[in-house]
């Protein structure tokens, strides 16, 4: 094996896999690297925050696509940029804020590629509103496996497959993408604490619609009455006249301002996140929340991003790593939801990372993860006894309400399952079969699930 | 591949009819296991493994395998490799022998020697390579507290033993950071057919509690296991107990 082989896990740092790691410069670079992969194949990686192993390839090689990272043209009166994939949300959100313009869809964290957000399908807190990253993709330069770079537009079966193919298309080279225009960099923000689940739900499915973004924190280890008691938060990009004279913020009013924690340590014990540390901390994030607090203005990293401000906090969880899992259910499927609620906080799974939101239209790529209805996250430590078999009759309650689960986030998935939760799967495969016969792009997720 | 939970999806047996080896199987065929090879030397007893595995849903082949001839390792081995990635490599052959003929007759003595130690580590690094090249995989090797500290009523099992752990520690720490994992599990007695008659020790476990240890092995990444775990301590303070006195303990 070459000598830069290194180990490879996802964010949950779970199933580690080792993989000879390339990092082109240029896209030559990229074509030969992967003309000459070998037979094990290639996968891109952008900034390694797929939760599972869809960036892993195991005995083959990992294409590390941070290297490219130019932003080529940016549109600041259309409100259009062309980037490399390799450029995080971050670094756009650097350069677009101080012009009046913002990423049209970011996850809970800025360190995505834009190359990782395409074939993730990722979403966010404005999903009711904007759907999901792809929508607001215009189009894409593809290297596929036979050394093409083909230039892929929307409304095109090769667009579909790949916004939310999971890299398994080609390689994104660039992306030009559609942005949000912002008055300031800042947020205006509601808060409100809901008592319980049945609460929680009917607050949602109230007021969504009148805020862009919005979400809610669950503590899943309150039980009984308050078992779904949430925190909501939902906010807007704040116009400039709620910003207050005189102050810096309306002086430099699109200026990008984020905070940063001290890393945590590289070592830390396992089981640090037990029922008792992580029951204390949400009781106490649950208390700390207002009843209800409006128009409070606060930094895009603040709203957006709270744990960006730590980096490596996947290592709280010790040696062991984690796993997230995230699953939709359709409306209508409220009882599937409710039913899951119960079983994890019964369960007592330490999670103090749990999100519920509702999903809008659903947008058209073939593996893209959301449809309208429910969705649930939540992250729990791998070594908790039975979480395997646990997380598996969860599956179950997903599949028999036609829901499915996210696979830049799944580590575990029984393949049976994948077909139903993914119905043009077969398509996916036709494709693939198609462009790329003899499998140069694959993953530990694609053996995993045979993709 | 494997799972979050280091459960693998395909496995391959070396020593097909071993009881431990089937309990292992049985219960990662109940979690992620769908393709088992049971390699093993041909015997209506491998196929009725095989049978029975079926039973429960899996995708089971057998393939001849023979300990003792180690240079038909890379070619048998090598053919199941080629037909796709093998997750898991469960190296559970072992012969226990018979302490009293085997003092009399050093060809018998050899052949547990062979078995028990040759033929892991010729089977042992052929499979190494083959996960080293797939980049993943976990290779249990099944050890024995027998290899931890020479005992006067099985010396000569117990040095095979000793000779194979010492093995499969060194094969681990050489696939470090390869990612492939080398898992060495130490069981005491263990109630099977190939114990039965013996006089049971203390601490005596069964084939189905290894098979749990072994999956809470696979799931911690851990480098060695002990079944039951009160043995690493008990076997810990053994070890250092003088020669002139252990001579004399009762084991």
């Amino acid at each position: 094996m070459p000598a830069d082989t290194v180990p490879v896990t996802g964010w949950g740092r779970t199933a580690p896999t080792a993989a000879c790691l390339i990092r082109p410069r240029t896209y030559e670079e990229a074509a030969a690297a992967v003309r000459d992969c070998g037979a094990r194949g290639g996968i891109p990686r952008g900034l390694g925050r797929a939760y599972g192993d869809a960036a892993q390839n195991a005995g083959g090689a990992v294409f590390d696509m941070t290297g490219l990272d130019r932003i080529h043209v940016i549109d600041a009166a259309a409100g259009i940029v062309l980037c490399d994939a390799g450029v995080s949300l971050h670094r756009l959100m650097e350069v677009l804020l101080p012009l009046g313009w913002f990423v049209p869809v970011t996850p809970g964290t800025r360190y995505v590629t834009v190359g990782g957000a395409i074939g993730a399908d990722i979403h966010g807190k404005n999903h009711h509103v904007s759907g999901s990253f792809s929508r607001h993709v215009l189009s894409l330069e593809l290297l596929t496996a036979d050394g093409e770079i083909r230039t892929v537009g929307r409304d095109t079966p090769l667009f579909d497959a790949t916004c939310g193919g999971m890299g398994l298309t080609g390689m994104i080279l660039t992306a030009t993408v559609r942005l949000q225009p912002v008055e300031t960099s800042l947020m205006t923000v509601d808060t409100e604490r809901a008592r319980d689940l049945d609460d929680l739900m009917a607050r949602l499915t109230a007021g969504d619609h009148r805020h862009r973004y919005s979400v809610a924190w669950i503590d899943l280890l309150a039980r009984g009455a308050t078992t779904g008691r949430a925190v909501l938060t939902r906010g807007d990009h704040a116009p400039l006249d709620a910003l207050p004279r005189g102050t810096r913020a309306r002086r430099e009013p699109l200026a990008f301002r984020t905070s940063r924690f001290p890393a945590a340590p590289a070592f830390l014990p396992e089981g640090l996140l037990t029922r008792t540390t992580v029951g204390a901390f949400n009781e106490l994030w649950y208390r700390r929340a207002p009843r209800a607090r409006t128009g409070e203005l606060q930094r895009i990293s603040t709203f957006f991003h709270p744990l960006d401000g730590v980096p490596h906090w996947n290592r709280i969880y010790g040696r062991g790593g984690f796993v997230q899992y995230q699953f939709v259910v359709g409306h209508g499927q409220e009882d599937a939801v409710r039913r899951i609620v119960r079983r994890v906080s019964e369960r007592r799974c330490p999670s103090f990372l749990a999100v519920l939101k509702r999903f809008g239209d659903a947008d058209p790529g073939w593996l893209s993860f959301p449809v309208p209805g429910w969705t649930l996250a939540l992250d729990i430590p791998a070594g908790l006894p039975g979480l395997g078999t646990f997380l598996d009759e969860l599956d179950q309650e997903v599949a028999a309400a036609g829901g499915r689960v996210y696979l830049a986030k799944d580590s575990r998935l029984r393949p049976e399952l994948l077909a139903g939760m993914y119905p043009r799967l077969d398509d996916f495969r036709a494709l693939r079969a198609e462009l790329d016969p003899r499998g140069v792009f694959v993953s530990d997720l694609a053996r995993r699930l045979a993709l | 591949m494997k799972d979050a939970f280091g459960i693998p999806q395909s496995l391959l047996v070396l020593g097909g009819t071993s009881e431990i080896a089937l309990a292992t199987v049985r219960r990662l065929i109940a979690r992620r296991t769908r393709t088992v090879w049971l390699a093993g030397r041909p015997s209506p007893a491998l196929e009725t493994a095989a049978a029975d595995l079926r039973a429960q849903g899996a995708d089971v082949h057998t393939v001849a395998f023979d300990a003792l001839d180690a240079d038909s390792h890379e070619a048998a081995l090598g053919k199941i490799f080629a037909e796709g990635d093998v997750d898991m490599v469960l190296l559970a052959f072992g012969v226990l022998g018979d302490q009293a003929r085997d003092e009399r007759e050093p060809a018998a003595a050899v052949r547990v020697a062979q078995t028990n130690y040759t033929g892991a580590v010729s089977s042992g690094l052929v499979a190494a390579r083959a996960l080293q090249a797939q980049g993943h995989g976990s290779l249990v090797v099944l050890s024995s507290v027998a290899g931890e500290r020479a005992r006067r009523s099985n010396f000569i099992y117990g040095s095979s033993k000793a000779g194979l752990d010492a093995f499969a520690q060194g094969l681990g720490d050489a696939l470090h950071d390869t990612g492939v994992h080398v898992m060495v599990v130490r069981p005491g007695f263990v109630r099977s057919k190939m114990t039965a008659g013996l006089e049971e020790a203390p601490l005596a476990t069964t084939p189905e509690a290894v098979a749990a240890a072994i999956e809470l092995g696979l799931r911690r990444r851990s480098e060695t296991v002990w079944v039951p775990g009160a043995l690493r301590v008990v076997m810990s303070a053994l070890r250092h107990v003088p020669r002139g006195l252990f001579r004399r303990l009762p084991l």
